[in-house]
């Protein structure tokens, strides 16, 4: 029997009975396009998480008081009080070579009053160099100038919602707001960025760290933000940072450093895992779709007794008989493998729409190997239902009984 | 010429085994026209079938042409049944889903024939059986003679030397029942060997030979008798 003629046949055998290669088919398309699109799922939960780590700057190290560590042993014969960190701690660190940019933040919460509008927003103090650090843009005027960071001048940057929220359309600059019963000059509005971290930069004013330590009348920082000068150099400033920290705290080390390497490495492990987890779960609806195929496949040997015996009767072999409902297998997995392609695609599509944010993204290994391996499943779980065919006695499966 | 010897046939019913041929021997030479006949149970259609190799004995020894048919393998015994044996069936077994024109043509498919001959053996087959106006019917769409046309067709494109037919007529009116017998009959006067099951003794009078089976044995043989 000729290669065409045999899918010629099983393709033939499998649109005779609508109702049950459509059933296989939806089987197949479920598993498969389940595999897909979980693992697209997971992946895109990888890179939304990776891409709010880049939109918060590269190179960056984050210096936050206080360390985490076992303490206890012999009473220390002086109490452990970790000290806050100053804006002298972040001048200082400026200081070294493998450190670019240093900004200091101050955090805090305030009303900002324009008119008779009020909203109650987070308040950040920082220096000009937060503009670089963070990748900031400015929708209007400009960010903070630089200076000496150490003395307050009352200008103060909006972020866009705030901006919206208080003025409207009309152009804030030059208007003066009051930010917690003190003047500031509006300088800048920043550009829509959307959420990083958590942290709205539409619903803030930033200010001078040096007004923001006044407002709050506070000497301490909330962190400090530093960009290395290159990928190389980031445990170099690590260490530079805990010597320099350690030197003005008399030989504490009572901070904690974080590389936003460390975080998106340690992130990354955990969507894999995830997406492998995910993949699995997936693949276990694949097997299910395979045994669904083996049962209905075991259905329609029964069903189709009378035509195997027929094939025999007119000099089918064995082998021939099992070629043919494996290639009738291979036929509709494939086909099914496809519509689970295409449902992927669909849900992709669908959850774009509604989620732009989140980059639900089909990793091609996932497209090739759920195609792959629901065609496997398709020929592995065949075999069984082809070789009962192939095994039919021709008289027993010509017999009507 | 089909020679057998010594053929048993045992099936195991409930706890008993019911012996359906016991120690039968006959030897059919080529061009023959046999009718085979008997009460049910009387092993008329397991004969049939193991002469079909559709069946296998339980014992004795079968030869087809000389060749020792037991002992082939089941590639080997396809290949027999293929090209040698064309079978008519009392309820025609057509594949309810493929064309007359399309059922016709399974045995050269299975075979691997190029399209183009397939074609011309097939347009061939068609004409001869008067079924060409019906060639893109189902087999739902044709009447009970018009099926059996397509299966005798079926049968017969490979050109095989024996025609076995179980009870061809057994699911015809007369009408209809009375074509079949005739083309068989045409069949076997070019030379092919007919071995025709049958209830009905007004058809098993018209074969030359005349076969009537007992309990699994050879009860009378027209040929030996006269």
């Amino acid at each position: 029997m000729k290669a065409i003629d045999t899918l010629q046949f099983s393709f033939r055998a499998a649109s005779g009975y609508p109702a049950r290669t459509f059933l296989i088919l939806l089987a197949m398309a479920i598993g498969v396009g389940a595999v897909i699109l979980l693992t697209a799922l997971g992946e895109g939960a990888r890179r939304y998480v990776t891409r709010e780590f880049t939109s918060l700057g590269t190179h960056l190290l984050i210096v936050i008081p206080g360390r985490s560590e076992t303490t206890g042993g012999p009473p220390p014969l002086l109490g452990e009080t970790p000290r806050d960190l100053t804006l002298e701690d972040a001048l200082a660190l400026k200081r070294n070579a493998s450190i670019r940019r240093v900004a200091p933040i101050a955090l805090g919460s305030a009303p900002v009053v324009w008119k008779q509008l009020s909203r109650e927003v987070t308040i950040m103090g920082s220096t000009e160099a937060l503009y670089g650090i963070r990748q900031l843009t400015m929708a209007q005027g400009r960010f903070l100038p630089p200076g000496n960071p150490s003395r307050g001048t009352a200008v103060c940057v909006l972020g866009y919602k705030i901006k919206n929220e208080l003025f409207g359309n009309t152009s804030p600059l030059g208007e003066r707001v009051r930010i917690g019963g003190r003047r500031f000059r509006v300088i800048g509005v920043l550009a829509p960025k959307g959420q990083s971290l958590g942290l709205d930069m539409g619903d803030i004013a930033i200010i001078p760290v040096a007004s923001a330590q006044a407002l709050f009348n506070t000497s301490s920082l909330f962190r400090i933000i530093l960009q290395a000068t290159g990928r190389d150099s980031v445990p170099q400033a690590k260490d530079a940072i805990l010597k320099t920290i350690r030197d003005r705290h008399e030989g504490e080390d009572d901070v904690t450093v974080i590389t936003q390497d460390a975080l998106l490495k340690t992130f990354d492990r955990i969507f894999t895992a995830l997406t492998l987890t995910v993949g699995g779960i997936a693949a276990i609806s694949l097997a299910v779709a395979g045994i669904l195929i083996m049962n209905v496949m075991m259905i329609s040997v029964s069903q189709r007794k009378s035509e195997i015996g027929l094939l025999k009767a007119i000099g089918s072999p064995r082998n021939q008989i099992l070629r043919l409902f494996l290639s009738e297998s291979a036929i509709l997995s494939l086909i099914g493998s496809l519509f689970g392609v295409l449902l992927a695609l669909f849900g992709t599509w669908v959850s774009l729409r509604l989620y732009p944010n989140f980059p639900v993204t089909i990793p091609w290994w996932a497209l090739s190997a759920a195609t792959g391996v629901g065609l496997i499943t398709g020929l592995v779980f065949g075999v069984l239902p082809a070789r009962k065919a192939a095994a039919l006695e021709p008289v027993e499966a010509l017999s009507r009984r | 010429m089909i020679e057998l010897t010594g053929i048993e046939r045992r099936f195991q019913v409930g706890g008993e085994t019911v012996h359906a041929l016991q120690d039968l021997d006959l030897t059919v030479p080529s061009g023959e026209y046999l009718s085979v006949m008997g009460p049910s149970g009387s092993g008329k259609s397991t004969l049939l079938n193991i002469i079909g190799l559709l069946d296998r004995p339980d014992d004795g020894v079968y030869l087809l042409d000389q060749v020792n048919t037991t002992e082939l393998n089941d590639s080997q015994q396809a290949s027999v049944r293929r090209h040698r044996i064309g079978f008519v069936f009392q309820f025609f077994h057509l594949v309810p889903r493929l064309t007359a024109a399309e059922n016709i043509e399974l045995p050269l498919i299975l075979t691997g024939i190029d399209p183009g001959e397939r074609k011309k053996r097939l347009n061939l087959a068609l004409a001869s059986l008067g079924i060409a106006d019906r060639a893109r019917h189902r087999p739902d769409q044709l009447s009970g003679g018009q099926r059996q046309r397509v299966a005798i067709a079926r049968a017969t494109i490979m050109q095989p030397n024996i025609i076995l037919a179980d009870e061809p007529t057994g699911n015809l009116d007369r009408a209809s029942g009375k074509e079949v017998i005739d083309i068989l009959e045409h069949l076997n006067s070019e030379g092919k060997i007919l071995i025709m099951v049958t209830h009905d003794p007004e058809i098993g009078q018209r074969a030359a030979r005349r076969i009537q089976m007992l309990d699994g044995r050879i009860g009378s043989d027209s040929e030996i008798s006269t």
